[in-house]
């Protein structure tokens, strides 16, 4: 099957029933997609597909052929959310932080604390109580 | 009676009579197998071991365990095993209570928490020279050396622990990685071949440590002005199947029981019992969130009985610098509990917003805490903990066993690092928790990161920098090459404690702080959601602001979580909502803005005047919470306070 993943073409040699999530940290070795529950409630899986936040532990790898992917390594390590999240405490342990910063990337350039909230509310930290992620985010936007 | 209904070609397992050392979790008490050998007490009790390489075949090994089952004990009351026993003395209870106007009871009840670090407890062993290396998402990495030494029949320099970068900890990985490492070792050295073992989240949430549900009693004698005359307090913490770190977590919980008040009698009494239900463990608070929440809410229930403001019953008698606790250590100038108290209520204007709300669907609520920092009582002494610095090609090089499990341990350790030397933050770098390479600085627990290990940096520093003389650390290597420097616990002077009469300075220094929440309770669903949080938190000296700040959110959050929506639901000794679907834990939209502000009042022997923050936090949310409950009308003495027990709460009531 050939995969769309951080616009390069990958070709993946996996039952279609896999999970996307274990196909991208075992076949792609993008291990910056983390496995926190397995039935898409904790949201470190986040990753988008065309563009919308997607838990990739409840998706079928067969669902995703010919869509656009991406990870947390996608964004390259300098996307001016990467950079708030270290300089304003919203990464703590770091587990939730690729799917909180995937989830955050999907609500576009300015979002309001409001849309902030409920865009993340399918992410779970156990770290920060989430004021420093706001914190994040929204500094983020300001660059 | 064990049967095997699948092919055995290419499995490996391991029971028992595997363990080439001694059978057990190597931990305080020596009593919890690693692999169950004629006997289990809890439902998640291991007892074979199969690996394989492939996945799927692992997946449908199916085995027929076949057991006689006795008759299990659930309630920590009525065991008569007791894992641990702790008396507190102080004064003459019968004296202060004669001289009482008033005497005031109550019960009060805490339930497990799961400390749902959001990546599951897992280990990777790789068999070498005869040895073991481990690899694991751990907060201890000694901890897990010392118990796979003990397991394995291996000599320390076989054995080697390497601390992977770890997604949460919060006590759930002090004590458990030692379980787990050491299956994961036994299947690696029967096997011959790594063995990777990572728990999904059922099976973390099944089979892991929790925090120990408690019961806590208190009669107290109270004069008419609200001082208190005289404490008796009587707490119970359910152990689980196996005493793990239970004697400890008792020791924290009774002597933080009677919260920071000035008292002359107290007599406290707890147990920490045995039951069958998986071992209860660490987590962050260790004890002293289970009997605060006790003591902060009887407070208010004084304070209405007396009708007297919640908030001048803890002025009256908060604890001041020269006063003593429960154990008779008089406390210093780094004392803060009424400024805390003071700044807290002055931010929220508290008194004003509790009688403007009051009659209407929403409550405020505060309460006033303290939490020791590093080991109780004579516990570092026993550590004897070591920390290094090296002079490397690379620069200056911190070697320590403490651990970064999202709380800033490197950042913090290599700032004080880098301030006492003058060189700037960018030239130290920190090693990996390696026990190949880095000394024992006892376990990344109880508060302890900063104030002990961060200490012990400090000293390090300081002799390097007597050494470099006016050299930079560049410039040292050049010329002379490198060198190492070490540093060991020292018992600070006039610090003295006796385990056997629990008289004493029980910590180096305490935090002070103050929570405040408004609840709103929908009369309607009767579910409280907490819509304003403010904490006012002294802790010596915050070495990095925003780290510090996320520690005291994080925490708050989780008590927030405590106090409202986790509730573990055992069934027959065997948790029925091992799940995030039905656990809840706070998300964004559970967790109100919370204002924080940080006091400094340094204690003399912490880094720069730090004390510890990382456990305090998650102390003071849950009896906020229940006291605004109780403002709004509800009284709720057992978290979590969920909507059917504020339910029950609102039938109670007299109309």
């Amino acid at each position: 099957m050939r995969l769309n993943v951080n616009r390069k073409t990958v070709t993946v040699n996996a039952h279609p029933l896999t999970r996307l999530l274990d196909v991208l940290r075992e076949e792609c070795g993008l291990t910056g997609t983390k496995e926190g529950c397995g039935e898409g409630e904790c949201g470190a899986c986040t990753v988008l597909i065309d563009g919308d936040p997607v838990n990739s532990c409840l998706v079928p790898v067969a669902q995703v052929q010919g869509a656009r992917i991406t990870t947390i390594e996608g964004l390259g390590g300098t996307h001016p959310l990467q950079r708030a999240f270290v300089e304003h405490g919203g990464a703590q342990c770091g587990i939730c932080t690729p799917g909180m910063i995937m989830a955050a990337a999907a609500l576009g350039p300015r979002p309001s604390l409001d849309e902030i909230r409920i865009g993340l509310a399918g992410n779970l930290c156990r770290c920060t109580g989430y004021s420093a992620i706001y914190r994040s985010v929204q500094r983020a936007g300001k660059r | 009676d064990i049967r095997y209904n699948f092919d055995r070609d290419g499995f490996t397992i391991v029971d028992y009579r595997d363990i080439p050392g001694r059978n057990v979790v190597a931990l305080i008490d020596e009593d919890q197998p690693s692999l169950a050998a004629t006997r289990v007490r809890h439902v998640a009790e291991p007892i074979l071991l199969l690996a394989h390489s492939d996945r799927t075949r692992l997946a449908a090994a199916e085995i027929a365990i076949t057991c006689k089952e006795t008759q299990p004990n659930f309630d920590p009351e009525r065991s008569d095993v007791s894992f641990k026993s702790i008396a507190i003395d102080k004064g003459q209870l019968d004296r202060g209570m004669a001289g009482a106007d008033v005497i005031v009871e109550g019960e009060y009840r805490t339930g497990h928490q799961e400390q749902l670090y959001i990546e599951p407890n897992g280990v990777v062993a790789v068999p070498e020279d005869g040895g073991v290396t481990l690899f694991g998402s751990l907060q201890c990495p000694y901890f897990v050396h010392r118990a796979l030494t003990v397991l394995l029949g291996l000599p320390p320099e076989k054995v080697r622990v390497v601390q992977t970068e770890t997604g949460g900890g919060f006590g759930g990985k002090e004590e458990y990685p030692s379980m787990i490492a050491g299956h994961a070792a036994l299947v690696a050295m029967k096997s011959g071949r790594p063995a990777r073992l990572i728990y999904d989240r059922v099976e973390d949430m099944l089979a892991t440590t929790k925090r120990h549900p408690a019961i806590v009693r208190h009669r107290t004698g109270v004069k008419k002005d609200g001082r208190l005359a005289a404490m008796d307090i009587d707490v119970v913490l359910d152990g689980g199947a196996y005493a793990t770190l239970s004697a400890v977590v008792l020791s924290r919980g009774m002597i933080h029981a009677s919260g920071p008040y000035r008292c002359d009698h107290i007599r406290a009494r707890g147990r920490a019992a045995m039951t069958n239900t998986p071992p209860n463990g660490a987590f962050r608070g260790f004890g002293a969130p289970q009997t605060q929440f006790a003591i902060e809410a009887h407070m208010d229930v004084i304070a209405d009985r007396l009708g007297i403001d919640p908030l001048r019953l803890r002025e009256r008698n908060a604890l001041r610098p020269g006063d003593t606790t429960a154990t008779g250590q008089t406390v210093g100038r780094d004392c803060s509990a009424l400024q805390v108290l003071r700044e807290a209520s002055r931010r929220t204007a508290f008194s004003k917003k509790r009688r403007t709300l009051s009659g209407s669907n929403r409550g405020i609520g505060l309460s006033l805490f303290f939490h020791g920092s590093g080991f109780t009582g004579g516990g570092e002494v026993k550590l004897a903990s070591k920390a290094s610095l090296a002079l490397t090609e690379r620069g200056v090089q911190i070697r320590v066993g403490s651990t970064e499990i999202g709380q800033g341990t490197r950042t913090m350790h290599a700032q004080i690092v880098a301030e006492t030397l003058g060189i700037p933050y960018d030239d130290v770098c920190v090693s990996v928790a390696d026990t190949a390479s880095v000394p024992d600085s006892g376990p990344t627990v109880a508060s302890r990161t900063c104030m002990i290990v961060g200490r012990l940096l400090q000293r390090c520093a300081e002799d390097m920098r007597a050494r470099l003389g006016r050299l930079t650390p560049a410039a040292y290597w050049k010329k002379h090459g490198g060198f190492v420097v070490t540093r060991q616990y020292e018992k600070p002077p006039g610090l003295e404690w006796d385990d056997e009469t629990y008289r004493g300075d029980a910590y180096g220094s305490y935090g002070w702080a103050c929570d405040v929440v408004e609840v709103e309770v929908d009369p309607v669903t009767y579910q409280a959601t907490p819509v304003a949080f403010t904490t006012v938190h002294e802790i010596g000296r915050a070495i990095h602001p925003i780290l510090a700040t996320g520690q005291i959110e994080g925490g708050s959050s989780q008590g927030l979580g405590y106090a409202l929506l986790e509730e573990v639901v055992m069934r027959d000794g065997k948790m029925a909502n091992a799940q995030l679907t039905n656990y809840i834990i706070p998300t964004t939209l559970d967790t109100p803005p919370m204002t924080v502000e940080i006091l400094e009042n340094p204690y003399s022997h912490g880094p720069f005047g730090a004390k510890g923050v990382g456990e305090m936090p998650i102390d003071g949310p849950a009896p906020a919470v229940v006291n605004a409950l109780r403002h709004a009308g509800y009284v709720v003495s057992e978290i979590p306070a969920t909507p059917e027990k504020i339910m029950s709460a609102a039938l109670k009531r007299p109309r």
